[in-house]
């Protein structure tokens, strides 16, 4: 029976675009190769780490959310730890609260990015009538 | 001279004031959440102190169900780099 995974690997930040792809091809293609299924992706790009990590203080995060056999996490892992590019990882069995999070955390990113915040372009304008304000009263 | 029996015949000045607090709930049950995430660091640091440790359930009202979760949480997002283990002036 498949059970469903979350995974999170940090890569190093010295990979180009390219390489970074290709690292993510890799698991992917290893995930679908094993039986299980891609269910989710999402990549968080360079993020600054909290303490550094083998000298590294920053990394390109990955998230893949996935459905596999049990038996398979070991060898995802495996493949992680043989892996030179790889600084970190962590995979999550999700129960099913986790899944419903998960599935309304995939809604809400859809949501914000469909829809970008136009709030932003006003206040820029009422910060330059204020600054012009107190120019006047100098003039005077 | 009326005696107030409860305070031994003792009048104050000033009523004695009694702090009224507000009573502790735990924001999980309260909101509904069911799932402590750890890809969130700026929600977990609401459970953490300055230095980054984890603040006991009798400060945030967090229930024990859920402060298991959190710190569960909160450990895995360590170990992602996503909050420190030990730093100063978090926040």
């Amino acid at each position: 029976m498949l059970k469903q995974y979350e995974t999170v690997f940090i890569a190093t930040p010295v990979l180009s675009d390219a390489q970074m792809k290709e690292a993510v091809a890799k698991y992917t293609k290893l995930i679908t190769d094993n039986g299980g299924e891609i269910v989710y992706e999402e990549d968080w790009g360079l993020k600054q780490l909290a303490y550094p990590i083998q000298h590294k203080t920053s990394g390109f995060y990955y998230l893949i959310e996935f459905k596999a056999e049990p038996d398979f996490v070991g060898k995802l892992e495996t493949q992680y730890h043989r892996d030179e590019r790889i600084i970190r990882y962590l995979t999550v069995a999700l129960d099913k609260d986790a899944i419903a999070y998960a599935e309304h955390r995939r809604e809400m990113r859809a949501a914000a990015k469909n829809a970008p915040a136009p709030v932003v372009e006003e206040a820029p304008a009422e910060e330059v009538e204020a600054d012009i304000e107190p120019e006047e009263i100098k003039e005077d | 001279m009326a005696q107030n029996p409860e305070n031994n015949g003792i009048r104050f000045l000033n009523p004695p004031t009694v702090e009224v607090r507000k009573k502790k709930y735990c924001r999980f049950k309260k909101a509904g959440i069911k799932y402590v995430d750890y890809k969130d660091p700026e929600f977990l640091k609401k459970f953490l102190n300055e230095q980054g440790k984890i603040l006991p359930r009798r400060i945030t009202g967090t229930s024990l169900k859920f402060q298991r979760k959190v710190a569960a949480a909160v450990k895995r997002a360590r170990s992602l780099a996503l909050l420190p283990y030990v730093t100063d002036l978090l926040k």
